[in-house]
Formats: C-alpha cells, structure tokens, sequence
C-alpha cells in the first residue's frame, strides 16, 4: 500500500519534471537553468540526529528543514511564511493559538499531515522518556505545562496543545510570549511521524525507514561522510522545487573542503578566517560574506572566584576601551566582521543599536580614557594587573587572545596568561566560574534581541560570569511581555556598555565560497536558516 | 602449539578485561561529560537523558553493565553523540572504510618496502642502494599530513585526475591518495628494517658456507637469507597492521573518509563514553590477536622457535 503510493506519485513527480525540464526556464525569473540540479555542500561534523525532536546541532537542524516541514518557515529574509500552517488565530489574552493547517499536506508515504502529528511531536519533544536534549525549547516556548511534564511531574499528554481537528492544532501557553510564532520554525516543533516511529523505534531515522513531510527526503545516509535526500514527490509545493537532489558532505578540514570547493566538487563551503581577502580577490562572485546572528565577547568573572579588580567598573572599562576591535576584524579574522561595542549584533531583527558612548570614541581616545580609568583604580607599573584569559583549542580564539593580550600589556602594563584549554575541559571551568576572563560566542536562537541579553540575567544558566544587576532583570522580565521591549533592549545595552560585565568584541558573518550559479541563497536570512527548495542552479 | 594458542588467549582475556576497566575509569576521570554542551542543559533535562542512558548510576554499576552488555548481547551501547545510532553500527560503518584503505597500504608498504631493502641491500653502496635509501628517507621526513595536502594539490587541483577526498563506497579513485598517503612512512620504516637485517644475514656464516658451496646468488638469496632477514621484521609488522586497519586520524580527517580512526578521536573529545571504549576495545583485541598471529609465524619462519 505505502509501496504502490509512492511509486503513484513518483511517476506523477516525473511527469511534472519533464515538462519543467522542456521549458528548463525559471518560473519566475526567467533564467536558464541548469541541467543537473544538484546541490553539494560542506559539513564540518556529522550531524547528532535526524529526529526533530532530538537534532541539536545546526548542520542537523539544516538537515530537518529540507527533510520537515513545521507549522511556518522563512522566507529569504527571515520572516516568516506559510509552512503546513497557512495561518493562526490568537486569543484575546494572548495565550491561545489556533493554527489552521493546509489540507494538502502530505507525508512523503501519502498520509495527511494533521494536527495530531504536531500533538504527537510536540508531546514528545517535552517527554522525559524521549530524553530530547532540546525540552527546554518547548519550556523557552511558554508552553501550558511544558516545565512540570520535563521535570516528570506530569503527563506529556497535559501539555497545552490540542488537535481541535484534522486540520486545526491549539496551543495554550503559560504567558503571552510576543514572538512565539517566531519559534514554529526551529526543528523541535516539526511534526514527527507517531506510526512510524512506533514501528522502527530508534531506527526510524533510517533512509528506508523514514517518512517525512517536507521537500525532500532521506535517500542515503553513510554516517560520518554522506548523505543525499532527493525530492518528495509528496510534498505540496513540490511544483515549485527545482534542485532535485542535494548532497551534504561531511569534512572536518575547513582547507581540505576548500581544496575539494576549487576542484569542483562542492558548490558551498566556508572560507577558513584570513584567507577571505585573498579569495575575494580571485574569485570575485564566488566569495561572500554576510551578517550572522552571532557575537564573538569576553567574559569577566564577577563571582567570588574571579579576581577582586573585576569588582572595579574602572577596570573592566579600561580592559574594554583598550581593545582594539579594528585590528580584530580587519588584521585577524579579515572576513567582513563588524567591531563590537554591543552584545548584541545589529542584524538582530527590531534591534536599533544604540549609541554607545564608548563605540563613538576613536581608538586613541578609547586608549586615553583606559589608561586614566586603570590608574585611577590602583593599578600600574608598580602594581600591575595579573590575570588569565581561558579559551578552547582552535587558530582563531588564540589569535585573538594573543592580541589582546598584547594590547593590554602595551597600553595598560597588565600582565596577561593565556590558557588553551580543550572544549569540554573549557566548558567545564567556564560553568564552574573558575576562570578570570573567558573567550564566548553565542549565536541567537530566533531573531530577537532577548536571545542575546538573556544571558545577562542573574538567574540565567548560560551567565557564566555571574554577573547580577537588578535593573537588568528588571528591564528584561518585563520585555518578556511588553507590546514593543525594544526601549528595554536598548537600555540594557547602555547598561553594558557602562557597567561592562562583558567585552563585545566582534559579531560574526558567514564567510562562505558559494558557486556564482547557485541562485536564491537567502544571505539576508541572519539567522542562515536556508531552504534547498527556494534555491537553483543556473546554466553557466 | 594448540596448548600454546589456548594459553595465549587465557591470558588475553584478563588483558582485556584491565584494559576495559582503566579505559572506563580514565574516560570518567576527564572533565565535563557527554551533554556538557556550550548551550547548557537545565539540570532536569539533563537528568532526563542521563537516566536515559544509565549515566546517574554509580560509576561501578556503570561498568558492571557494560561488560554484562558486551559479554552477553557483544552490545557496545548507544552513541552519546549520534543519538540515532549504536555503537555497533558506528564500528560497522568505519571499521570496513579504514579495513580496506589500512589493509592495502599494509600491501603497498610491505611489498614496496621489502623488495626495496631487499635490493638495497644486495646492491649496497651502489646507486640502487642510495636511491631505496634516499626515497625511504624522503618517506619518512614526510609526514602523513603533509604528504596528504601535497598530493591533493597535484593529482586534485593540478592534474584534476583524482577526486580530493570522500569515501563513495570505496571507489578506487577514492582510495588512491589515502593509501598512498598512509604507506608512505611505513613503508620507509619497512625499506631500512628490511635493508639492515638482510644485510646482517648476508654477512653471517652459514652465508659464506653456502656461498662456498657455490650456489647460485639467487638460491642463497631466496632460500637461504630471505626468511632469517624477515624475522625482525615481523615483529614490527603485527603492531602496523593493527594501527593501519584500525585507521589513521590523519587520513581520515584530511580525506574525510568517514573511517573508525577519526571517531575515536572525535569520540574521546565528545566524551562520547560508549563510543570511545568500543573503538579502544576493538583496538586493543586487535592488537592482542594479531601479535598472538606473529609469535605463531615466528615457529614458521624459525625452526628454532618452537612453542
């Protein structure tokens, strides 16, 4: 039965290609497309899952959303659009939410996509038993319930999502929480398939065992080298997909995928930190960089652990003044990054960077005003400041180290230790507070500024620097449920760039060599939440 | 010799067994664990998944369980890391990868770099013996990882002939560079052990006896000098085999060929517990069967050894 569909809408699915290929045209743009539309690209690792519920990494979520499709996906720059779901309703008190599915959904073995399948996914995302390293997304959604069920003090059935019917999927959340819709585009909220997970068990995310909703499916998978999904002639849209088969490939060596780039083997890979000028120059439309939701600082520990000089503002001022972000960006990275002098990137989606007192200054008076502010707090060449800076193994982190560690001897006499730890031994002190100073990047979760500057909260798990300031959680808490929180983020930001519990120091950009014949790549998409089926290839 | 074998691999057992139980003990010792990740896991989520996998147990009830795994349902555990997979599937994917491209740079060394030495040393002092000599050295001042960019440079970007990595099921065109890659060194090690022990040999009595006699070069050489001059090099060969076949991390993170050597390597920096101790037990059988092979080819080789 599932057999005899599939093979039914194969044939349908090649019917539509032919006379796709005989015209062999864009739809839309009118270009000449190439004859084989096949996307190679670049992993750096193999991908930790290829359940929904359980992917946690971003080459997996890549995966998922060719393979899935949830409730809303992205366009091109990132907003959000029609997934299964065509569109919601929401309640008076903001809590309740009614999303109306398409009724053409299909799974890739024929089945409906229905509003139990997203009861299914999401019951199960929050279920202890399921063990999902991401449940606390369905408790960072405000779910009804969601905190209780994860700790297993209730059923995963008392989680605050219904299937009113086929075709209607309910959600009631704890509070109102402005951006929810946002979150219905991460892979944990895809819906997930309840029968063939129950009859496959673990193994359901074998190629011959999956049954997916979205573009593509799952044709091959050799762990740690290959995989290659192809399309799904299921799929509603499927019309309007032209890459027919896309191939990810897994190489850890960011200069050996490059090589492997050159010689025509892949049509997208990243360009490893310092050569980007160097390509940018030989193959003028192949190298790109981009804004990226992510931002490169510096923790100081503020805990008893750390040094008492970090007690002093005037010294974590200075350190931060003293830094010079240009020489960062444009002699180390040299890939298009932006210099820092807030947390949060100004891609943030609402985000208007504010003007920083500090981010007007020119270096020379940064330096100036760094050197008075450490003087004036004790330390000089007689009494030096002494500490350590941790970060985990890798070429960039180090050289960035050893530059600032270098600027603050020159300018302000500080003596300065690094200290190369391994990522998980890093991770470990980093939580630990057992560090003075520590290299961090983070990267947004969804677009909105409170990704970043949540961190900064005094009960937030990931302020590894245990940095408390009751304004901070104030100005915060109330974002959460503010009609517009941006006059908070904003203030936040004035907060930081004064109090400086952290070092900004760059935020980041995709430094990428991507084939001058691969259309449609969604470089405006800061979040880089792509789409194989949005994108094609031209006839060169 | 059958009392022997059966006594060999009585001891094997408690060796394994020690290795198990320092492996284990060790890879709990490191700092952090299998979910300490940069986004931290609220601490209920992370009891959730390590009730999951058994991890809240104490650590010896940890390893009671895993040997019993082992020993009953030969069951390595899931993967930490790739939470869709089993170890057993892990080891069942790589091991052939690094298998195919370990065993035949193992062919490519040991022929290639016996018959060099072999020559170097009938020829010695002879432009023969300076070119085997010379090209072992420049083997073996070339390391893997260095020999690797090289040949992708020429036989990838200059010449386009080969593809520049990937497994593709074990194409030859895939398997090319990573031989040659990997048996360049072993193969130097193999021409300059091969070249002094036959030079040895060459210069012993029973030599001189037979070349009195007035054999023919060849007899002497292939009869009389080739199997005592390869002794030496057998104890050398068990321990290659078992690091070839069981792969190399340069190999297989420079052509990414999706081979076992890489996940021990990534798994010991995952903390991917059930992975590293699969790997590291596979390894270390390995290498426990493949010396017990050459202690039984050394009676073969030499009628004085007997067991």
């Amino acid at each position: 039965m599932v057999k005899s569909a599939f093979i039914g809408g194969a044939l349908a699915f090649s019917l539509l290609s032919t006379s796709a290929l005989a015209a062999n045209l864009h739809p839309e743009t009118g270009e000449k497309l190439a004859d084989e539309q096949v996307f190679t690209y670049r992993i750096l690792d193999e991908h930790s899952s290829l359940d929904p519920q359980i992917v946690e990494d971003v080459t997996g979520s890549e995966l998922m959303r060719d393979l899935f499709e949830g409730l809303y996906n992205q366009d091109n720059d990132g907003n959000l659009e029609p997934g299964v779901a065509t569109h919601h309703d929401l309640s008076e008190d903001k809590t309740v939410y009614t999303f109306h599915l398409r009724p053409e959904a299909r799974w890739s073995d024929g089945k409906p996509v229905t509003a139990h399948d997203f009861v299914f996914a999401w019951q199960r995302a929050a279920d202890p038993k399921t063990a999902s390293p991401y449940a606390w997304f369905v408790e960072l959604m405000s779910l009804k319930n969601a905190k209780k069920i994860v700790a297993g003090d209730m059923s995963p059935s008392d989680l605050g999502v219904k299937a009113l019917d086929d075709h209607r999927f309910e959600v009631t959340l704890s509070a109102p929480l402005p951006y929810f819709p946002l979150m219905t585009t991460h892979a944990t909220t895809f819906p997930s398939p309840q029968w063939a997970i129950e009859a496959h068990g673990d193994a359901w995310t074998k190629p011959e065992n999956m049954v997916s909703n979205g573009a593509y499916v799952l044709a091959e998978h050799v762990p740690s080298e290959r995989s290659v999904r192809v399309r799904n002639a299921n799929y509603w849209n499927n019309e309007e997909t032209i890459i027919e088969k896309v191939v990810t490939l897994v190489i850890n060596d960011e200069n050996a995928a490059l090589t492997r780039y050159l010689a025509g083997e892949l049509d997208r890979t990243e360009i490893p930190s310092g050569q980007y000028p160097s390509y940018k120059k030989s193959h003028p439309e192949e190298a790109v960089s981009f804004p990226r939701l992510c931002s490169y600082y510096y923790w100081f520990n503020h805990s008893d652990s750390g040094p008492e000089a970090f007690n002093d503002k005037r010294v974590r001022q200075a350190l931060s003044f003293a830094l010079d972000r240009n020489v960062i960006t444009d002699r180390i990275m040299q890939g298009g990054q932006f210099p820092a002098y807030t947390f949060t990137p100004a891609v943030t989606a609402g985000f208007e960077v504010p003007e920083v007192p500090f981010g007007q200054m020119s270096q020379k008076e940064r330096d100036a005003k760094a050197k008075d502010l450490l003087a004036e707090a004790g330390y000089g060449a007689e009494n030096p400041l002494e500490f350590t800076i941790v970060y985990n193994t890798s070429e960039g982190h180090k050289k960035i180290a050893i530059a600032a560690s270098q600027m603050w001897k020159q300018k302000l006499g500080a003596k300065v230790t690094l200290e190369n730890l391994e990522w998980k031994t890093f991770l470990t002190r980093k939580r630990a507070q057992q560090f003075d100073v520590s290299r961090n990047g983070w990267c947004g979760d969804y677009n909105e500024a409170s990704t970043f500057l949540d961190l900064m909260h005094s009960q937030s798990s990931y302020n590894d620097g245990k940095y408390v300031n009751e304004e901070v959680d104030k100005l915060l808490s109330e974002a959460k449920t503010a009609e517009n929180p941006q006059a908070n983020y904003t203030r936040i930001e004035e907060i930081i760039a004064d109090e400086m519990p952290i070092i900004p120091i760059y935020h980041y950009t995709n430094v990428y060599m991507l084939r001058a014949n691969l259309k449609n790549w969604p470089i405006n998409n800061a979040e880089q939440n792509w789409y194989s089926r949005n994108l094609y290839k031209t006839a060169e | 010799m059958l009392f022997y074998i059966i006594r060999r691999l009585a001891i094997a057992l408690p060796t394994l067994t020690l290795l198990i139980v320092f492996s284990f003990l060790l890879m709990h010792m490191a700092p952090g664990g299998p979910f300490t990740a940069e986004r931290e896991l609220p601490p209920q989520v992370l009891a959730n998944i390590e009730a999951k996998y058994g991890l809240d147990q104490p650590i010896y009830m940890q390893m009671l369980e895993y040997i019993y795994g082992l020993v009953a349902h030969f069951d390595f555990g899931p993967s930490f890391q790739y939470k869709d997979r089993a170890v057993n599937e892990i080891i069942a994917t790589g091991f052939p990868v690094t298998l195919t491209y370990g065993t035949l740079s193992f062919i490519v060394a040991v022929l290639l770099g016996g018959l060099l030495g072999i020559t170097a040393a009938i020829h010695r002092n002879s432009w023969l013996d300076y070119f085997a000599v010379g090209l072992s050295i420049g083997a073996q001042v070339l390391p893997n990882f260095v020999m690797g960019p090289i040949l992708v440079l020429i036989f990838v970007l200059w010449l386009n002939l080969l593809p520049g990595g990937g497994w593709n099921g074990g194409q030859w065109q895939n398997l090319v560079l990573p031989v040659i890659a990997l048996s360049t060194s072993y193969m130097a090690s193999i021409t300059r052990l091969t070249r002094s022990s036959m030079l040895e040999v060459l210069h012993s009595d029973f030599i001189r006896t037979a070349r009195a006699k007035g054999l023919p070069k060849r007899v002497i050489i292939f009869k009389h000098a080739l199997k005592p001059a390869l002794l030496p090099l057998f104890s050398y060969l068990g321990p290659i085999f078992v690091s070839m076949i069981t792969g190399s991390v340069v190999i297989d993170y420079y052509f990414s060929t999706g081979g076992i050597g890489i996940a021990f390597v990534n798994s010991a920096l995952n903390r991917d517990y059930a992975v590293m101790m699969g790997v590291t037990i596979l390894m270390g059988g390995l290498t426990i069967l493949f010396n017990l092979l050459v202690d039984l080819a050394y009676a073969w080789i030499d009628p004085k050894i007997r067991y």
